[in-house]
């Protein structure tokens, strides 16, 4: 493993100012109207001019599914590839290109379940990539099946009598996998996602975002019962680097983390001292993980924000310093034992 | 006995088979013979053939390991048929083997494996020494894992480990039987066992004591020479096909000049392709083990999106992992070069295995109408040159394009002149850096699908160029700007161009040329590594006195422009291959004409022989 990031042209160090505009193209775009999706692309549009990239050294990647199309609605270069493809089709690209920003979008379905191993090795390898995983827990594309994060017991067109599946919990599979940056966000929070997707953006390694969004087709309300206005104060649990976890009313509600896992207490009840102070950077993940498996249910109280920000050494792969010349192939090629006819 | 005779006797064509168990090094002392055999200047063709396990139970037959290796003072075109020399380490390597010689020929066995057990263990009743079934063969008995602890005494390797350099004493032997001097194979166990110097000298005392063996004990009778072979001028090196396939891929990369990216995931036997092409950044080579098949091949097309010429190699369980991969590739018309090194199938089939039944997969092994060029190599050197052409196809087409070889090309070794890099031919591209339209109000817009009217490929447009910003996908797409699009005539129109792009690559390539007698009755086609089979058939179908040409296919999808016109000239044409009528089939689909079949499925090439055989039974 070795550093290769490629040093730009004089010219080119200077970012044009952008706005959201610059980021939009001429395609219509084909999501039911009131999905979720709407607000997570505003939010990254909005956020592009900020992130200091330019829209030629930006490329969107995308597998299958509803989230997938998000491509053609960013005026950068884009891939929509193949289901569950995303992953390893960006991670070609970043090997290959270690100058260019490379997104990877994809839904629960696309990255969990038919990518599930492409995103493992995507985040073990720590690749140069933006992963946004949109978390419906349904497949909407195909109108209306179980998806690998939907809960026990939900009936689906697949599963009308139940689903009896355990979910995959999106975070907790990308701390297994060793990821170095672990956010989540919401739909109904465009300047929550804004400052996520920016965060995520500058992380050298692979950045593993979940953003919990609604179906309102298949899975209406799928987090309505944290995500609404009204019941936010109480169900989210904003993380907030060196703070302890306190959220709710004049925060009367804390997270204590311990061995067996981290757990909602009154700070009257348990003290200020107990609660868990969050620490990004902390090596190991135990801790993130604890916040990440809570909330099994979304009718629970779900942290939001950074789970986890370190640094370790982003794979670029093998460093090649551009093509071979004709005598590199004569060296190679005339190398160990050859015998000549006159 | 006593005395080697003052000269050798003088021998045109030989052909040897070393077999042992699998932990025996018996791949390994073939290739050093070889090695020797090749800087004499010989002409030679090899086969190693062994199973699939690593280490099966010592002793048994499913772990018996073997390589055969013809060398000549003339052109040789495969492996020969049956051995005139075979040394065999134990008595299932015998048994096993035994059929692969020559009745007649001398059978070299290390005496030192004969215990009862290890009879037993090969399913022998009686001790064939003396049960009367090697009555046909001269037989040599060596003690060879007893001489070589006496050997190495001395060098700090002991115990079980000192009889480990016995496969270094039998090629002692071959070197003096065929007047070889081994000093050249001294200075590659040097350099190769350097970190333990130990075993570095156990190998240079088994080697030396070997060929003192030779010259003392009474082998005197069977030193021959091989003269050396009659040569173009040129500068030569013995390669096997996936070394010469990987160096065809680097070659490729710098004729285009292009950073080359292999996306692959290991598999036999294509997997020393990728080991060759990691060992090379220097020469822009850039290799990714990825987590899967898949993986390895939507990384491809990432990197030949980004601009790279990508590669991905595997095997035919890997190419069908891969199919729904190459179709995105297909749609998105960018360049990718799919390197599918043919095993036994289907399933697992029979992987450390030769076989060459993937043609119809690489032709139709897709959903939907999906066209892609496919090219077959023939032989081991050739395999450099197959490699550039399938490049050449991709970035001039922006396709992807299949390029088949097999297991046996894949390990086989021939001598190779090695090509002057400066003459390889330029296979650049131009990338696209300015808009290719203008929209009613006046501004540039670039267009992804605005085609080419020549060659109809698109225009290779590459992250980091500002303005020409473009969004691809699987899904149909407008003809022109790209967009999405599912109107009806829209896809009938790509569709066919997609078809009209491939099929158009016929002008490009050269027409077939004829071996042979031109003028026969009876025209052979082949494709793949059964090439050398043929040309040596040919050579004993004519001294049998009958007629025959060959034409041998490079490019199988599209083929030569002319191939239809040239069928149509003979009254029966004639299809070996190794699988059950693939190439048959489909020249029959395309031309109309009555083909006929020679199929093998059975793990091994074809010998001259047998295939001599065939033709003769077709013809008669």
């Amino acid at each position: 493993m070795s550093d290769t990031t490629a040093t730009l042209p004089e010219a080119r160090v200077e970012i044009p100012t952008t706005t959201r505009a610059d980021w939009q193209t001429d395609q219509e775009v084909r999501w039911c109207p009131g999905c979720g999706d709407y607000s997570i692309l505003a939010a990254v549009q909005l956020a592009m001019p900020d992130m200091g990239v330019r829209r030629e050294d930006t490329v969107v990647v995308s597998g299958i599914g509803c989230a997938a199309r998000f491509p053609y609605y960013m005026d950068t270069y884009g891939v929509h590839s193949i289901h569950g493809r995303a992953p390893a089709l960006a991670t070609g690209l970043a090997l290959a290109r270690p100058d260019l920003s490379v997104w990877v979008v994809g839904g629960d379905g696309d990255l969990l379940s038919i990518g599930g191993n492409h995103l493992l090795h995507a985040l073990r390898r720590n690749v140069n990539l933006t992963i946004l995983l949109f978390n419906n827990r349904i497949y909407g594309l195909t109108k209306g099946q179980y998806s690998p994060t939907s809960e026990v017991g939900k009936s689906t067109k697949s599963t009308p009598f139940g689903s009896e599946d355990a979910p995959l919990h999106p975070l907790a599979v990308a701390l297994g996998a060793g990821a170095t940056f672990v956010a989540r966000t919401h739909d109904m929070d465009r300047t929550g996602m804004q400052d996520i997707f920016k965060r995520a953006h500058a992380h050298q390694g692979a950045a593993f975002v979940e953003v919990l969004q609604n179906c309102n087709v298949f899975n209406d309300g799928a987090f309505a019962d944290i995500t609404a206005r009204s019941e936010r104060e109480e169900m989210i649990i904003p993380l907030t680097h060196g703070q302890p976890v306190r959220f709710g009313a004049d925060g009367h509600a804390g997270v204590q983390v311990d061995l067996d896992g981290a757990r909602v207490v009154e700070v009257a009840d348990a003290g200020e001292e107990a609660l868990y102070v969050h620490d990004e950077r902390r090596e190991s993940p135990t801790a993130a993980l604890a916040l990440a498996l809570m909330a099994p249910e979304p009718h629970e109280p779900t942290p939001m924000g950074v789970f986890r920000d370190v640094s370790r050494p982003v794979h670029h792969g093998t460093s090649v310093d551009g093509p071979g010349t004709r005598d590199d192939l004569a060296a190679m090629l005339g190398s160990g034992a050859t015998w000549t006819v006159e | 006995m006593s005395g080697a005779p003052a000269t050798p006797q003088v021998v045109h064509d030989v052909t040897i088979r070393l077999a042992g168990d699998s932990g025996d090094g018996m791949q390994l002392t073939g290739d050093r013979f070889t090695a020797l055999a090749a800087l004499a200047g010989n002409d030679l063709a090899t086969l190693p053939d062994f199973p699939a396990e690593i280490r099966a139970p010592a002793g048994t037959l499913p772990g018996v390991s073997a390589f055969q290796v013809r060398i000549a003072d003339r052109e040789v075109t495969t492996p020969g048929d049956d051995a005139t020399v075979m040394v065999a380490m134990n008595p299932a390597a015998l048994r096993s083997e035994l059929s692969r010689v020559a009745k007649g020929g001398t059978i070299i066995l290390n005496s030192d494996g004969f215990d009862e057990r290890s009879q037993a263990k090969a399913g022998y009743e009686t001790d064939p020494r003396t049960s009367g079934e090697l009555d046909a063969y001269e037989v040599v008995e060596v003690p060879m894992t007893r001489l070589t602890k006496e050997a190495v005494a001395g060098t700090g390797v002991s115990g079980r480990h000192a009889g480990r350099s016995k496969n270094f004493f039998a090629l002692g032997i071959l070197s003096w039987m065929y007047s070889r001097d081994p000093e050249s194979v001294g200075g590659w166990i040097d350099g190769k066992f350097s970190k333990d110097d130990a075993v570095r000298q156990a190998n240079r005392k088994a080697l030396a004591a070997g060929h003192a063996f030779g010259e003392t004990a009474e082998l005197g009778a069977n030193q021959v020479v091989v003269p050396a072979a009659t040569r173009a001028p040129g500068t030569y090196r013995s390669v096997d096909g996936n070394t010469a396939l990987a160096w065809g891929l680097i070659a490729a990369g710098v004729c285009a000049e292009l950073p080359l990216f292999l996306g692959s995931y290991p598999i036999t036997p294509a997997s020393a392709i990728l080991h060759e092409l990691a060992r090379h950044p220097d020469a822009g080579v850039r290799t990714f083990q990825a987590e899967d098949e898949i993986a390895a091949i939507t990384a491809a097309i990432g990197a030949s999106f980004g601009g790279h010429l990508a590669i991905t190699t595997t095997s035919g369980p890997g190419l069908s992992l891969k199919a729904e991969a190459l179709g995105l590739a297909i749609s998105l018309e960018l360049p990718l070069v799919v390197v599918n090194i043919q095993r036994g199938g289907p399933a697992t089939g029979l992987p450390t295995k030769t076989e060459a039944s993937d043609l119809l997969q690489a032709m139709y092994g897709r959903h939907g109408e999906s066209p892609v060029p496919v090219i077959a190599a023939s032989r081991p050197g050739e395999c450099f040159d197959a490699a550039i052409e399938a490049a050449r196809v991709a970035l001039k087409y922006r396709t992807p394009v299949i390029l088949l070889s097999d297991g046996y090309l894949a390990n086989s070794a021939e001598p190779w002149r090695i090509p002057d890099a400066a003459d390889l031919p330029d296979i650049s591209v131009a990338k696209t850096t300015e808009p290719n339209h203008v929209r009613p109000d006046g501004t540039a817009d670039f267009w992804p699908y605005e085609r080419d009217p020549e060659t109809l490929a698109r225009p290779w447009a590459v992250p980091g160029t500002p303005g020409l910003e473009h969004r691809i996908g699987g899904i149909e797409k407008a003809d022109g700007t790209g967009n999405i699009s599912y109107d009806a005539d829209n896809h009938q129109r790509m569709t066919d161009l997609r078809a009209a792009k491939v099929a158009g690559i016929a002008k490009d390539i050269p027409p077939v040329e004829i071996g042979g007698d031109v003028d026969a009755d009876t025209l052979i086609v082949g494709w793949g590594s059964t090439w050398g089979a043929i040309e040596h058939s040919m050579a004993r179908l004519t001294n049998a006195g009958h007629q025959v040409a060959h034409v041998h296919l490079r490019h199988l999808n599209p083929f030569p422009p002319n191939l239809g016109e040239v069928l149509a000239r003979y009254d029966h044409v004639v299809v070996p291959e190794l699988n059950s009528g693939q190439l048959c089939r489909l020249l029959r689909a395309e031309f109309l004409v009555d083909a006929h079949s020679i199929s093998k499925v059975a793990g091994q090439p074809f010998s001259a022989a047998e295939l001599t055989a065939r033709i003769s039974e077709v013809l008669r």
